[in-house]
């Protein structure tokens, strides 16, 4: 029999094995409230916010888990913190690799050294490295612990997105399975399909950006050295192997090596394991005993939808934004998306915040697209200048970089993954002058000590009203939402991080842990209305 | 606030300096030392209005003069 629904890529874990739904021998195609497309880090993720916010919803994969292969490796502290509050961060903190230290190397000479000194009193690390397989087998894991506790989401795999079609109020959506085609409708879809992503192209919608004109080969190897656990990086390294190399260690005596080749290249030669071996030889030494695990080729490009949201139709993750890898803002940026989207999607859906709070989704995510673009295109110009005078520009950095600090400062192989801060976001309520710039409207609380445990895990449920050092009533009721207090006493680092100048404070924080308003006292009619802008109703 | 008026102590001297500083280099190693001459010079300012002002100024006189 013809396979319907044929595998694209080999699995690294089946999660999901088609099962026939009801739906598929319904009359007339059944409605729901929510539907995913696409079982990425981006797809999970929102399945999973939704479901644990109590909004039903259908994820749909044309394939049963976890694609093998060699992807994301490095998650940031705002991604763990976000997995936390999802209730999937503790596994992947036990596998995934902690890692501070970092080496600059030109030519043969090592530039200088860095450490990401992660500030004290945060339940999460400054980054993990971990195999994209396991991020997502994690956050499967997470649903299914989710299921059990009654979280209204399903999961269907080897259902494969077809055709769209938006109406006013729903979309319907044509899907293809191994027993044949359905139809079934949605209230919104989050489209997740990665950036190819089949459902942009079906809507007709534009993609544009920039292609940088460079190949990376990325190689995956298994050996049991003992290189240190930090990230190496060559800018044209000595060995030859490539006009830049990375080294960086994954779970499970695996690293990561990523060679730059250049633009004119003949793809299927490059991928000649013994033109593979060549190179890493090349980088490792002639003695080091290794495995190729995984290898592949890539180019990369910076480019974003001008628009995340079409009515009914909301787009996450790659599908909504690309941009290269240096930096590692590719799922750590899209998991923010699935941060930001669940809330408000919830909210919307439960009839309590109009729908045009799905507008500032549109709004902060592309603000926060662009910063990440941004990053990963100075960093691509920096890595693989464009002209001969930026290269010069470059190397003189690099030379300078050797014994001047200040140098240090300019060399440029990514910039890692901050959290986004919606600066200007339509939700934002009152600041206070004199509380710290970093807790400002916005911004995503860092996270401090609290008690026996920390802040952000009382932080996230729904909107709550953080109150430090200050009076102020158990919980607000205001359009619709029952705002509970957290009482907190000062601490040092609550103090640092809150308080700035102020004697005490009161912060409205949004449920995806966002600053939403802040004052020095408390003021019923001000925390309403705010609450009101926080949710669109202004 | 970038200074166009007369600035140098000596000036002279500096662009004597600055000729001699060359002397003896290739036209790639001249072009490399100007480079991080002006990387060096860029810290020592630091802020980043007067540098833009100061690019702004190097690129319009330029094209102004070809
Ligand atoms: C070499 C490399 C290194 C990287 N390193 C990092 C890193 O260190 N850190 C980081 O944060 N990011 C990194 N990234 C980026 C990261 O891999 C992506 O940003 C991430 O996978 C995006 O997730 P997603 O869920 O949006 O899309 P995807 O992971 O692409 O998932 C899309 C899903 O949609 C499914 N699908 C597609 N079409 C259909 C359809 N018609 N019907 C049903 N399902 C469909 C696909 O099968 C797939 O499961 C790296 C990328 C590369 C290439």
């Amino acid at each position: 029999m013809k396979d319907l629904v044929p595998e694209r890529y080999a699995l690294a874990f089946r999660l999901y094995p088609y099962a026939r739904s009801p739906d598929q021998d319904a009359t007339a195609p059944v409605r729901h409230k929510a539907i995913v497309v696409g079982g990425g880090p981006i797809g999970l993720a929102t399945a999973l916010d939704l479901g644990r916010r109590g909004v039903p919803v259908v994820l749909l994969d044309d394939h049963e888990g976890a694609g093998l292969g060699s992807r994301a490796l490095c998650f940031a502290k705002r991604t763990l913190e976000i997995c936390d509050r999802l209730g999937a961060a503790a596994p992947m903190l036990d596998k995934g690799v902690q890692w501070n230290l970092g080496k600059v190397f030109h030519d043969d000479r090592l530039l200088y050294e860095f450490n990401l000194l992660p500030e004290g009193g945060h339940a999460m690390p400054a980054f993990i490295n971990l195999q994209q397989p396991w991020f997502e087998k994690f956050l499967h894991d997470a649903i299914t612990a989710a299921q059990a506790e009654g979280a209204p989401i399903e999961l269907r795999g080897r259902n494969r997105v077809d055709a769209v079609i938006p109406a006013a109020d729903h979309v319907t959506l044509e899907v293809m399975t191994p027993d044949g085609p359905y139809r079934i409708e949605a209230d919104w879809l989050i489209a997740c399909d990665g950036a190819r992503s089949p459902l942009r192209n079906m809507l007709g919608l534009g993609f544009d950006g920039r292609v940088f004109e460079d190949n990376f080969l990325i190689a995956d190897v298994k050996m049991k050295a003992d290189f240190p656990t930090e990230r190496w990086f060559w800018f044209e390294p000595h060995f030859k192997s490539g006009d830049s190399a990375l080294l960086h260690k994954q779970p499970d005596d695996i690293w990561r090596i990523d060679f730059q080749l250049g633009w004119n290249i003949d793809r299927a030669k490059e991928l000649e394991p013994a033109r593979i071996r060549a190179r890493v030889d090349a980088m490792l030494g002639p003695d080091v005993d290794y495995e190729l695990d995984w290898c592949s080729i890539y180019t990369f490009q910076c480019r974003r939808m001008a628009q995340f949201r079409h009515g009914r139709v909301l787009f996450a993750g790659d599908a909504a934004h690309q941009v290269s890898p240096f930096g590692a803002r590719g799922a750590n940026s899209g998991v923010q998306d699935a941060d930001n989207l669940g809330w408000k999607l919830a909210l919307v859906v439960q009839g309590i915040a109009p729908d045009s709070l799905l507008d500032s989704y549109d709004a902060e995510r592309v603000h926060g697209a662009d910063e990440n673009i941004l990053n990963s295109t100075r960093a691509t110009d920096f890595i693989t200048p464009k002209t001969p005078v930026s290269k010069m520009f470059r190397n003189a950095v690099l030379t300078l970089a050797e014994t001047l600090p200040f140098a240090r400062t300019i060399v440029n192989s990514g910039r890692l993954s901050v959290p986004c801060t919606y600066d200007r976001s339509a939700l934002n309520g009152p600041d206070h002058p004199e509380m710290p710039a970093r807790t400002r409207p916005g911004s995503p609380c860092p996270d401090a000590p609290v008690g026996q445990g920390w802040l952000l895990s009382h932080l996230g449920q729904g909107f709550i009203l953080l109150t430090i050092g200050l009076d102020a009533p158990e919980s607000v009721m205001a359009h619709g939402l029952t705002v509970p207090r957290l009482a907190l006493e000062a601490t040092p680092e609550l103090a640092a991080r809150y308080l700035g100048g102020a004697k005490g404070a009161v912060y409205l924080i949004r449920p995806d842990q966002h600053v939403a308003a802040r004052w020095d006292h408390y003021d019923a009619d001000a925390v309403a209305a705010a609450t009101a802008r926080a949710i669109g109703k202004e | 606030m970038l200074i166009t008026t007369p600035n140098l102590t000596r000036p002279d001297e500096s662009y004597a300096r600055l000729i001699a500083t060359h002397e003896g280099l290739d036209e790639a190693g001249s072009h490399a030392l100007n480079a991080r001459l002006i990387l060096i010079l860029m810290n020592h300012i630091g802020d980043d209005a007067v540098l833009a002002e100061a690019m702004r100024l190097a690129r319009e006189t330029g094209t102004e003069a070809a």
